[in-house]
């Protein structure tokens, strides 16, 4: 592990039992299945994926917000994934979390400065005295008013809101954040404004970022560094613009070229790879590839053996048979 | 994918376009909605006009509030009344104003001429019916078809629409159906009687963008195969640039400019439409990590509208006369409209 890594999450494994009745047999969800990364320090981390490829997951298990099944998450020296009780509630301020839906996220019923003061009183940062005013001051530097401390939630735009969660979440002064999906439910003009914020909020504390989201020009915007996850596993991990200039997987490739171009020139181009279908079953795992039943270029053993995740360039991992040791992609690049 | 849809000995494609006049399918001329709410009226769409031609896609676009969805259901007569009222202008289809009809001669349209998908699938279908009911009551209810005859016309949208083992799934439920192939289903449902205009409300902001690409290729697709004119709200430009002939961007309940999409996306005159097409990320306009521009503000309150443009306490460009005077509209070359007071030179 280098120095200057702040997260590192090794081997980790979350599923989730269903069915299972008297009769029927149980079954399991490998929602989660042996995902490794490190995280620099006052870096991001991007994971992108369809709904369904347990990219959520993997930042609810970072947080312990979802019982692990095995696998290591190391914050510092920390190994979060050990701790229980108390011992994991002190460590908490270190790492917090801002979610999708602001209006889902703040209690209806409490001001939006006590929303913050409660996380100051909980975990007990600084002196009682002084709390009230760390709360102003959280207020300010994400961009809220003064005067809006004594408001409820239903009276903020859905940006606002989310300016309220981001300031909760920074109230412990945490090195840590992990953010899924937090500016989807935004307008775009909104979100702008939140990845603005999220960025200079960074800068200005050292903060690192855990960032889940679907959404491919915010990942390519915000994220050092990315991993593209499928049904579980990361099929392709790289630095930014590695992976978004030269993706080798063809799920990545797929992604790319579903995403709208804003080039009406640029419509029904050749090198579009289209996928059919939907992912199948987090249940009935195929054998081999999660992909082979949706890839276009999948061989035999494809289909029989599963594809480990290998560097094939400097940083850039890549599970798939058909991208060579040297980093080549082995099927036909569309033109 | 080639269905062809009547069993008739001749088997033509149900689906090609049935007659051909030039001109706008539809007209939208002067519209104008009001909402009562406890804190006042709130007017929601201020003289909206607009035209929708035989094979085109015209992309509406905006933000959460800008009376694009309003428009929509304003065409297809489902505001609800009260505490919603249409105040002012018509909607011509087919030389008729919409606005003027009962709503007996209404329910002959709606779903069967003109129909419309919503943006959320899974609540825009019956959980109690079978998706292969539901597609064939239209069919039923608008072209008399009987029982045997609709549901065979549903097993062919549903191939249509590319959904494998038709004929087994029509007998399904939609929670038998993943999100992409619900909203499938759908724009199934909408095109069974062969609408002249489908009108299509954020259908791909539900989904994945692997599957949104799969439902625009089948929009497009069925769009000229069809010639039926779709008119696609969004909040997304990227939709816009992959989909629309032409775009309309709304604000605040008025539209500020419209034009063909090149023109709107590569030549932009309002302030506003430049700040949205700028904001996008994906666009990368600036460098990675680097400060996206930012429209400032929010939008504002629908409630209390001052005499001169709404965009004005947003706008970098802002001048004295914008504060007091609404901005006429201007057209360029092209059709290209825009309602600014940056851009007066070119008053017709």
């Amino acid at each position: 592990m280098r120095s200057d890594t702040l997260l590192s999450v090794r081997d980790l494994k979350v599923q989730f039992p269903v069915g299972g009745g008297l009769l029927g047999a149980r079954k399991v969800v490998k929602a989660v299945d042996g995902v490794s990364f490190d995280v620099r320090r006052g870096s991001t981390f991007g994971i992108v994926g369809e709904s369904g490829s347990g990219k959520s997951t993997a930042a609810l298990a970072v947080m312990r917000l979802v019982k692990i099944t095995s696998g290591n998450v190391l914050l510092g020296d920390t190994p979060i994934s050990q701790l229980e009780g108390e011992a994991l509630r002190r460590e908490r301020r270190r790492f917090q979390m801002v979610f999708q839906d602001p209006y889902a996220s703040l209690n209806p019923r409490k001001r939006a400065g006590d929303a913050i003061l409660d996380a100051l009183n909980l975990m007990g940062v600084g002196e009682p005295a002084g709390r009230a005013e760390r709360a102003l001051e959280l207020f300010l530097q994400t961009g809220l008013r003064p005067e809006q401390l004594q408001l409820f939630p239903h009276q903020f735009s859905g940006g606002q809101r989310q300016r309220i969660v981001l300031a909760r979440a920074l109230a412990a002064r945490p090195e840590l954040v992990v953010c899924d999906e937090p500016v989807s439910a935004l307008d775009v003009a909104i979100q702008a404004q939140m990845l603005n914020l999220m960025l200079r909020l960074q800068r200005e504390f050292g903060l690192t970022y855990l960032f889940i989201s679907h959404d491919l020009g915010v990942v390519r915007h915000l994220c050092d560094e990315v991993a593209v996850m499928y049904l579980g596993v990361f099929v392709e991990q790289a630095p930014r613009d590695a992976l978004f200039e030269r993706p080798l997987h063809p799920y990545t490739r797929a992604l790319w070229s579903a995403a709208p171009s804003f080039d009406p020139d640029a419509r029904g181009r050749k090198g579009r790879i289209r996928l059919q279908g939907d992912p199948p079953s987090p249940i009935k795992m195929p054998p081999g590839c999660r992909f082979a039943g949706r890839c276009p270029f999948a061989e035999a053993r494809c289909h029989t053996e599963v594809p480990l995740l290998r560097e094939v360039l400097p940083q850039h991992h890549v599970a798939c048979h058909r991208v060579s040791d040297a980093g080549q992609p082995e099927y036909p690049l569309p033109d | 994918m080639s269905a062809v849809l009547h069993p008739s000995s001749s088997k033509p494609d149900l689906l090609a376009p049935e007659v051909t006049h030039a001109g706008p399918v539809l007209s939208v001329k002067g519209l104008g909605v009001e909402f009562r709410t406890r804190r006042g009226v709130a007017r929601v769409l201020d003289n909206v006009s607009f035209e929708l031609c035989r094979g085109q896609t015209l992309g509406v676009v905006g933000e959460s509030g800008c009376g694009k969805s309003v428009t929509a259901l304003a065409v297809m007569r489902l505001i609800a009344q009260p505490p919603g009222r249409i105040t002012s202008g018509q909607v011509y289809f087919e030389g008729r104003d919409l606005l003027t009809l009962t709503e007996r001669e209404m329910r002959q349209v709606r779903g069967n001429r003109i129909s419309m998908i919503f943006q959320e699938p899974m609540t825009s279908l019956n959980p109690a019916y079978t998706v292969g009911d539901q597609i064939a009551e239209a069919v039923r209810l608008h072209e008399g078809l009987s029982t045997s005859a609709s549901l065979a016309r549903a097993v062919e949208m549903l191939e249509a629409v590319g959904i494998p083992a038709a004929a087994q799934r029509v007998h399904e439920y939609p929670h038998q159906f993943s999100g992409g192939m619900r909203q499938r289903v759908m724009i199934g449902m909408a095109l069974a009687c062969r609408p002249d205009v489908l009108i299509a409300d954020e259908p791909t902001t539900a989904l994945d963008v692997t599957v949104q690409a799969q439902i625009f290729d089948l929009i497009a697709e069925l769009r000229e195969r069809t010639g039926t004119a779709v008119m696609l709200i969004t909040h997304d430009m990227g939709a816009i640039a992959e989909m629309a002939d032409r775009v309309v961007v709304m604000y605040a309940g008025r539209i500020v400019e419209a034009g063909a999409v090149r023109d709107i996306l590569s030549v932009p005159l309002h302030p506003y439409t430049r700040g949205l097409i700028r904001c996008a990320p994906g666009r990368r306009t600036v460098a990675p990590g680097q400060p996206l521009e930012e429209i400032p503000g929010t939008v504002p309150s629908l409630l209390e509208r001052g005499a001169g443009c709404l965009f004005a306490d947003r706008c970098a460009q802002v001048m004295p006369r914008c504060r007091v005077e609404l901005p006429p509209v201007s057209t360029r070359a092209g059709g290209h409209q825009v309602a600014c007071w940056l851009h007066q030179e070119h008053l017709a």
